[in-house]
């Protein structure tokens, strides 16, 4: 019998709110690879290993208060040790671009060169992320696990599908809303903020105009770093920690970068939760969508799943691919040098 | 010193350390890390086609070498012959709707004026042909995994010599090259650079979770060799008489035999493409491609086609990449598909292209022998260094027994770090490229 509003509940609760949450996470990712880009004129390798490095140290300050008894009662210790952490990241990102990148730019050196050299520190760092805290799996978070849980959903409405909502979900949305308000107060209002998008759409003009290249540059490895971090903890918090998954998101979070035109923040926000969605959508089983949404008595044979959740990073390839088909300046027209 | 007595003395220490690692260590590790050494060397080789010639950044090394490894794969095992029977049909309906599909959407890019209208006509047909795939091939497969799980559940292969695979690998290797090529080149270069990185990714999925066509994660064991087997050897006449005369041990002789036999076979493909390589460079072509590296703008006003030389290049670069990838998994005598790792396959090659010197094939081939040489040997020196360090440190204390467990790690830092400063304070390489002509 078709039954709508449980398809719906249903739809909501494996679909649309995971893909929200995941959506945040590769938005905040993708803006700190279209900073950069717009910024520094390359496209970051290291970024994925930035986040986990980032989170890395989260999860040392988590461990650290949780052993002094800090709490913040419902809400996850990481969200206490997110500051730290940025700052302990932002540290190692700017040394990195002293002891690495810097030289680059001043010889003036191809794009491939930086990304190349960016490849480089993406080893370094993921070293040193193993060497650490080493390959496995962490679980950082602690305090309540629901918001909403799927069975007080179900007595609340009487549907037979229930919703719930992790308060990892909640506060990735919570935090990236206030994460890129402040950004866009940041790049539109601040003079560093606007000295910043000066550089990005005209160097030599911003140069002649008595803008800083140091300081600007040194800001953006901060919003990077900041921005690394953040989405890193986030998801770390959502999934758990991995070095290698870090790795591998790389590949989406490049995706949503030029789907939504790199070097356009705006864009990496939207490019981040295309691919989210895609891929959600995508490689989500409908069987039992179809059995509620099909009027009558038949029922879906197999798992109606469109791509195999194995390979879910061929989504965000294949969105890649279509964009340098139709549009090889993203949705949001974004630099293309 | 001048130039080229310099280059012999880079390969006279090498050889001397394999000598050395010979008399040390045994003459079997030695010639172990010669064979990975040559095949490391043709990877190199294929890379520095790619970014020595052209300046193409390809971060998908690993998917190359992976599709070259199924290749070995498919071309030498034996069909097995239960999965045939039952599933023989469903997989001809397979293949008969892949091939129309990719029929079709040629036939159409061919066909129709360059646009939107074109790529979307293509792109639904690819889609379409997708969707019918799914419906009738997925039962296929599910038939095909249920045959003797334990021992198959595969298709097979097509049980021709093992060496008719490294082309074909190499065949393989080029024409998914050509397709990421003919999507992203002619965009900026980092656009490249991530679709490699995707399409390598990919590969190695389908490897892993595709049970039918490689038996994914439970591996294919015991592909024919193209070399006598050690036991075989040991019952021979001829060679215990061979053994006889040299007054060696027949068992201990018999494995490095086989080795030296695949080290000759790996040699003459080295030699041959670094012959074809070197002529290559040496020709109008190699010029050109240099032209079109140093200065794509005047490249282009002198009439050269930029994106279709780019294309050319990375097309045959990765052709040599899928036959080192074959050639590997001949040595391996197994498709492993979760040994295909990024940092194994694609950096550290880059890391050998870059140490060795961009744009000069000797380079790269001296590149793959030192950088491989010292992967190996890194993690016996790794530990030995962490024991050293820590060797002040109580037996059981924590922080001592997390450093020598983390040693292994520290392969992934070394790599980057030598990368780095190679590309800082080398970045020509230890044989750099010559660029006067004599």
């Amino acid at each position: 019998m078709s039954d709508p509003l449980n398809a719906a509940a249903l739809l909501a609760n494996f679909v649309v709110v995971p893909a929200v949450a995941y959506g945040s996470q590769l938005a905040l990712g993708a803006l700190g690879v279209t900073l950069i880009y717009g910024i520094l004129r390359f496209s970051n390798f290291a970024h994925g290993d930035t986040m986990a490095f980032g989170t890395m140290f989260t999860i040392l300050f988590t461990w650290w208060f949780q052993s002094m008894g800090i709490s913040l009662g419902p809400l996850p210790t990481a969200l206490l040790a997110l500051p730290f952490a940025i700052a302990s990241c932002a540290i190692f990102v700017l040394l990195s671009d002293r002891l690495v990148y810097r030289f680059y730019r001043q010889q003036r050196a191809d794009p491939v060169i930086f990304v190349i050299a960016s490849v480089g520190v993406m080893f370094v760092m993921n070293g040193v992320v193993r060497f650490i805290i080493g390959p496995d799996d962490q679980n950082f978070n602690d305090g309540e696990r629901f918001i909403i849980k799927a069975r007080e959903f179900k007595q609340m409405t009487g549907l037979a599908e229930g919703i719930s909502i992790k308060v990892s979900q909640g506060i990735t949305v919570v935090t990236m809303i206030i994460v890129v308000a402040a950004l866009f107060w940041f790049l539109n209002k601040t003079r560093t903020g606007k000295s910043m998008r000066a550089y990005s759409d005209n160097e030599d003009l911003a140069l002649l105009s008595g803008i800083n290249p140091d300081r600007v540059v040194m800001v953006t490895w901060i919003l990077a770093a900041a921005l690394a971090t953040i989405a890193g903890t986030l998801y770390g918090l959502d999934k758990s920690f991995k070095p290698f998954t870090y790795f591998q998101l790389l590949l989406p979070i490049f995706a949503a970068a030029i789907v939504g035109g790199l070097g356009n923040p705006l864009g990496a926000i939207a490019g981040g939760f295309v691919i989210a969605f895609s891929e959600i959508t995508v490689t989500y089983a409908y069987k039992k969508f179809a059995n509620y949404i099909v009027p009558g008595d038949w029922k879906a044979d197999g798992l109606m799943q469109l791509l195999s959740t194995n390979y879910k990073f061929a989504v965000s390839f294949l969105i890649l691919l279509l964009v340098l088909l139709f549009r090889p300046t993203g949705i949001f027209k974004g630099k293309s040098v | 010193m001048n130039g080229a007595l310099r280059n012999v003395v880079y390969f006279l220490i090498m050889a001397g350390l394999i000598v050395a690692v010979g008399q040390m260590q045994s003459w079997n590790v030695a010639l172990s890390i010669v064979n990975l050494c040559l095949i490391s060397s043709i990877m190199a080789l294929g890379v520095n086609i790619q970014w020595g010639y052209a300046g193409l950044f390809n971060v998908g090394v690993m998917g190359f070498a992976a599709l070259g490894g199924m290749a070995a794969m498919l071309i030498s095992m034996p069909p097995v012959k239960e999965a045939w029977a039952v599933a023989g049909g469903g997989t001809a309906i397979g293949l008969l709707i892949f091939v129309s599909t990719a029929v079709a959407a040629v036939l159409v890019y061919r066909k129709l004026p360059k646009g939107t209208l074109r790529t979307t006509i293509v792109m639904a047909i690819v889609i379409l042909g997708y969707v019918l795939l799914r419906i009738f091939f997925d039962p296929t497969t599910n038939t095909i995994e249920k045959v003797n799980p334990a021992a198959s559940g595969y298709l097979g292969g097509f049980g021709l010599p093992i060496l008719l695979s490294w082309p074909v690998g190499g065949l393989l290797a080029g024409a998914v090259a050509w397709v990421v090529g003919k999507i992203t080149l002619g965009l900026r270069s980092d656009y490249l650079a991530i679709a490699t990185l995707g399409i390598s990714e990919i590969i190695v999925a389908v490897l892993k979770h595709e049970d039918w066509l490689t038996r994914g994660v439970k591996n294919v064991n015991g592909l024919p060799r193209p070399v006598p087997y050690e036991i075989n050897l040991q019952k021979a006449e001829w060679f215990l008489s061979l053994c006889e005369r040299l007054g060696v041990d027949h068992v201990t002789f018999s494995s490095i035999f086989v080795k030296l036999c695949y080290s000759l076979l790996f040699l003459t493909v080295l030699l041959l493409i670094l012959w074809l390589s070197e002529r290559a460079l040496r020709s109008p072509w190699g010029r050109m491609m240099r032209a079109i590296r140093d200065n794509e703008v005047s490249a282009n006003a002198m009439g050269k086609n930029i994106t279709a030389r780019h294309l050319q290049v990375f097309v045959l670069g990765s052709v040599v990449v899928g036959i080192a990838g074959a050639m590997l998994t001949t040595l391996d005598g197994q498709l492993t598909p979760s040994s295909y790792q990024p940092l194994r396959f694609t950096f550290l090659i880059w890391v050998m292209v870059i140490v060795g010197g961009s744009g000069n094939n000797w380079g790269a081939v001296l590149g793959g022998f030192v950088i491989w040489f010292f992967w190996i040997e890194a993690e016996p020196m790794g530990i030995w260094l962490m024991n050293f360090i820590t060797s002040g440190m109580a037996i059981d204390n924590p922080l001592r027994l997390h450093l020598i467990e983390s040693a292994a790690h520290m392969r992934l830092m070394t790599m980057g770090l030598i990368l780095l400063l190679a590309l800082r304070f080398s970045p020509r390489g230890l044989i750099p490229e010559r660029t006067q002509q004599k």
